[in-house]
């Protein structure tokens, strides 16, 4: 609705700027000329400055050093090598770490899930986080170092003051509630696995979870979904999470059996209740 | 105090109620108060014009004067079809104000409303106007959630008070007809709840609908033409919404007036049922009149029905359409599933194997869609509607009833209701599969195949629980009848006996405990006899009926006969001083058969 609104005012600029130009014909052709082959270096700097500016990454993240590859590579020994191998390049009970990037470091250290508990169909969140945030950027420094994978997002990338969470409504019940219900409250997946509950998950965690694909979730890839409707996505989820529920307690927003309970164990019961009071014997 | 309406005794069924103080014009009816009461106040003299005026066009001081002193017995759980039928009037209110606003087209539109997450997104006329009425007109989001909470309270109310009917007897005769209008009420709230559900075209409601399409798609050769000709062609097309929207708000609404009518009307021919006691025979009814008890009680249930709905309303969120988002065919969300008066079927086809479906003659045969979703509850249905006659054919009683059965003494038929109950819920616990899943952190495969064998293996086991308990009651009833209660007094005699007190039951309760009628199974003739010429020879319909006879009644605790009782009492066994009270005393138990004793196999 609003780009037509927004697109009258260029061509009648251009139109205007032709009519110009049809006043004397030889410059200005000459000086078209010109200015089309100023445009594309001007065009490719604003592209690369905006690019620069608002592309995910670690832009405004703080710097990997040399030192924090070594201290990272400490944790990892110390506490991930027994599973994932000395050389993080996986075993029979883990998968190789070689190029899964610092954003899957942070996502699963970073929400609990890792170091794993306990076996089980999944590695659930983690009631307690392991390591401090610095550690973690640590291991994910190291990890990242083993071979190119995603980066962790930076602030403005998982802003969901900056995305729309009308758009981001649409995108999520195409991609997400289908294992995460219309409302991100999770679902079930075959033989215990689960989408789980995203009513607590950070920004950046959702954004990582797009980008790494942990578990049975697959793969959202900046080509699949670009940046903006992820962040879109992060503030429909955010909107839904802060809002009040217009009509009353939610119920968990787990769609029809919640309800079907309460009518059952509240409403029927309250009734009969009633009925017997009523019916009590008035003599 | 109560008052005992009785009839001529022949026949209670089709008789009209007879008003123990005579019939005549004009004594203590509206029409009094007219032309006599001339001291009365002004308004009185207005109500009595407007009775003089009724009475001489309709004859209503008849009607009301008959109505107003019917007499109906009092117990609770003959309010439960009441908790429907008021929920069916605040549906009826709440509907009403709902189509003020509620546009039923699918047309596109933008939404342009004060929910900002679906702001500017295409949707269709009725999401639109759906969400308009939720966000936009005052109360109207809590006229929709009374609505919809009323529709689930409805259905369940609906539910219950059959079961009520079935576990007490009150279908049999003269009561079949009723019990299948019931039925038919049943599967008719389950059909209209379906409709409103799919009203809102959101995403859950699309959902249904595509559900629905696939059921109607699944029924051999006439299936896809169903599905076209219901939905003007391929799903979802344009048609189908304002056509639910003629059935949901006209046709079905229209029905039910109707059944409901014929429900009641009946309920008002045949008289109410009424549980055993002193007094109370099947050619009488013990219990108050409608004017004023019920009047007061009934009128009163009315609003604490409405009122605790609206609470209901005003605390719980039901049907959250704007988190569900405007119905697209290509996304579902996780949970989909319909109201739980639909669960049982959604939970049926769930258990259902995927491989019942195959390919034969090049064609798509979906069993596993077919036999949950349109064969089972077709079999339930026709199962339900058939019970009364099944039963008499089975008992072979002829005669009409009127006193209920404790559930405890017909033990066969209280282990089919628990058998059937179990069998309901197992499959209402499987449509929500994946909800037990994530809340109880389990495997969904693990649920699933648990719940399909105790789908087919705990209903047996129900029944013969249920049935064994029920036997366990009457005898305790008998042993409370022959021998007493239990008063916790251990006395010693001189001699060295000890024995305990116990204390003769009164006359009231015994009576509940013996009234009621001793089955014996049908012997059939024997062949022997049969065979000697008279023309009878045992049939397979005889043969199947004794069979499911000896099934009902090979089983069972006969109530004390009055002989028994005097042979109890005379032999002073397990009592103590001071039994024997209940001597003078006429037990008079129906059953006349001699030497009824406790048979068991």
């Amino acid at each position: 609705m609003t780009t037509p609104q927004m697109n009258p005012p260029q061509p009648t600029a251009e139109a205007r700027g032709a009519g110009k130009d049809t006043v004397t014909a030889p410059t200005a052709r000459r000086r078209r000329r010109m200015a089309t082959a100023l445009l594309v270096p001007i065009g490719l700097l604003t592209t690369g400055l905006a690019y620069t500016l608002l592309a995910p990454g670690s832009a405004g993240a703080a710097p990997t050093g040399a030192e924090d590859v070594s201290a990272g590579r400490e944790l990892f020994l110390a506490n991930c090598s027994t599973c994932h191998g000395i050389d993080a390049g996986g075993r029979d009970l883990a998968p190789s770490l070689v190029g899964v990037g610092a954003a899957a470091v942070d996502f699963q250290v970073g929400t609990g899930r890792m170091p794993l508990r306990a076996s089980g169909p999944q590695s659930p969140k983690g009631s307690k986080v392991t390591f401090s945030q610095e550690e973690i950027r640590r291991l994910a420094a190291y990890v990242a170092s083993l071979g190119p994978g995603p980066e962790i997002p930076g602030a403005s990338a998982v802003d969901p003051t900056l995305g729309d969470p009308s758009r981001g409504a649409l995108i999520f019940r195409t991609n997400c509630a289908m294992c995460h219900n219309f409302a991100g409250k999770g679902g079930a997946l075959t033989q215990g696995k689960y989408a789980p509950d995203l009513s607590d998950t950070s920004p950046t965690h959702i954004y990582e979870a797009m980008l790494t694909g942990p578990g049975s979730m697959p793969v959202f890839a900046d080509t699949t979904l670009d940046s903006e409707s992820k962040r879109d996505i992060i503030a429909y989820l955010d909107t839904i999470n802060e809002a009040p529920s217009p009509g009353g307690l939610a119920l968990g927003s787990l769609g029809p059996v919640s309800e079907g309970l309460v009518a059952w164990v509240v409403g029927l019961s309250a009734l009969i209740g009633c009925a017997v009071w009523v019916g009590a014997r008035s003599s | 105090m109560s008052v005992t309406d009785e009839p001529a005794a022949t026949g209670a069924g089709g008789e009209e109620i007879g008003v123990p103080d005579g019939t005549d014009r004009g004594t203590g009816g509206p029409s009094t108060a007219g032309p006599a009461g001339s001291g009365g106040t002004r308004t009185a003299r207005a109500a009595g014009a407007v009775g003089t005026f009724a009475d001489e066009r309709f004859g209503a001081s008849r009607i009301v004067r008959g109505f107003a002193r019917k007499v109906f017995p009092d117990h609770w759980s003959f309010m439960l079809g009441e908790i429907a039928l008021y929920s069916f009037v605040v549906l009826l209110i709440t509907g009403v104000f709902l189509t003020l606003f509620y546009v039923p087209s699918v047309a596109p539109t933008t939404y342009e409303g004060s929910y900002a997450p679906l702001n500017g997104q295409q949707v269709s006329e009725a999401y639109a106007s759906t969400l308009r009425l939720s966000f936009d007109v005052r109360g109207g989001l809590l006229v929709r959630q009374i609505h919809h909470w009323s529709a689930l309270v409805f259905a369940a109310a609906i539910l219950v008070h059959m079961f009520r009917v079935f576990f007490t007897g009150a279908f049999r005769k003269p009561r079949e007809l009723n019990w299948v209008v019931g039925v038919v009420l049943a599967l008719l709230a389950i059909f209209e709840g379906f409709a409103g559900y799919s009203l809102p075209d959101d995403l859950l409601s699309g959902t249904g609908l595509r559900i629905a399409s696939s059921i109607l798609l699944s029924i051999p050769f006439v299936g896809s033409y169903l599905s076209s000709f219901l939905f003007g062609g391929e799903f979802p097309g344009e048609a189908f919404i304002p056509r639910l929207y003629t059935i949901h708000v006209l046709i079905l609404p229209a029905v039910f007036v109707l059944l409901i009518s014929a429900h009641l009307f009946m309920v008002v021919l045949h008289k109410h049922t009424q549980y055993p006691g002193p007094g109370r025979r099947d050619d009488n009814v013990v219990g108050y009149p409608f004017y004023p008890v019920y009047l007061a009680k009934a009128g009163g249930f009315f609003f604490i029905v409405a009122g605790i709905t609206t609470l209901m309303a005003a605390v719980f969120t039901i049907n959250p359409i704007w988190a569900y988002g405007a119905y697209d065919p290509s996304p579902v969300t996780a949970g989909s599933q319909p109201d739980w008066y639909m669960g049982f079927l959604d939970g049926a086809a769930r258990l259902a194997p995927g491989w019942w479906e195959f390919t034969a003659f090049g064609h798509t045969v979906s069993l596993n869609v077919l036999l949950p979703a349109v064969v089972l509850p077709g079999v339930l249905s026709i199962v339900a509607i058939l019970y009364p006659w099944l039963e008499s054919f089975v008992t072979r009683s002829r005669r009409e009833h009127h006193v209920l059965d404790r559930p405890r003494n017909a033990p066969t038929r209280t282990g089919l209701g628990v058998m059937a109950i179990t069998f309901y819920l197992l499959l209402l616990v499987s449509g929500g599969n994946d909800i037990i899943a994530t809340q109880l952190h389990l495997s969904i495969n693990a649920i699933t195949v648990a719940l399909r064998v105790l789908v087919i293996a705990l209903p047996p086991i129900a029944f013969l629980v249920t049935k064994r308990i029920c036997l366990g009651l009457q005898r305790r009833d008998r042993d409370l009848v022959l021998h007493g209660r239990e008063t916790g007094r251990i006395v010693r005699t001189e001699q060295g006996e000890v024995y305990e007190v116990h204390e003769p039951i009164d006359e009231r309760e015994r009576w509940r405990l013996v009234q009621h009628q001793a089955h014996r199974p049908y012997e059939p003739p024997s062949p022997d006899e049969t065979g000697s010429g008279n023309g009878h020879s045992v049939t397979v319909r005889d043969r199947l009926r004794s069979r499911l006879n000896r099934f009902y009644f090979r089983d069972r605790v006969d109530p004390v006969t009055p002989a028994e009782l005097a042979a109890a009492q005379a032999s002073g066994h397990g009592t103590g001083p001071g039994h024997g009270t209940g001597e003078g005393r006429s037990t008079e138990a129906p059953s006349t058969e001699a030497a009824g004793t406790t048979t068991e196999r």
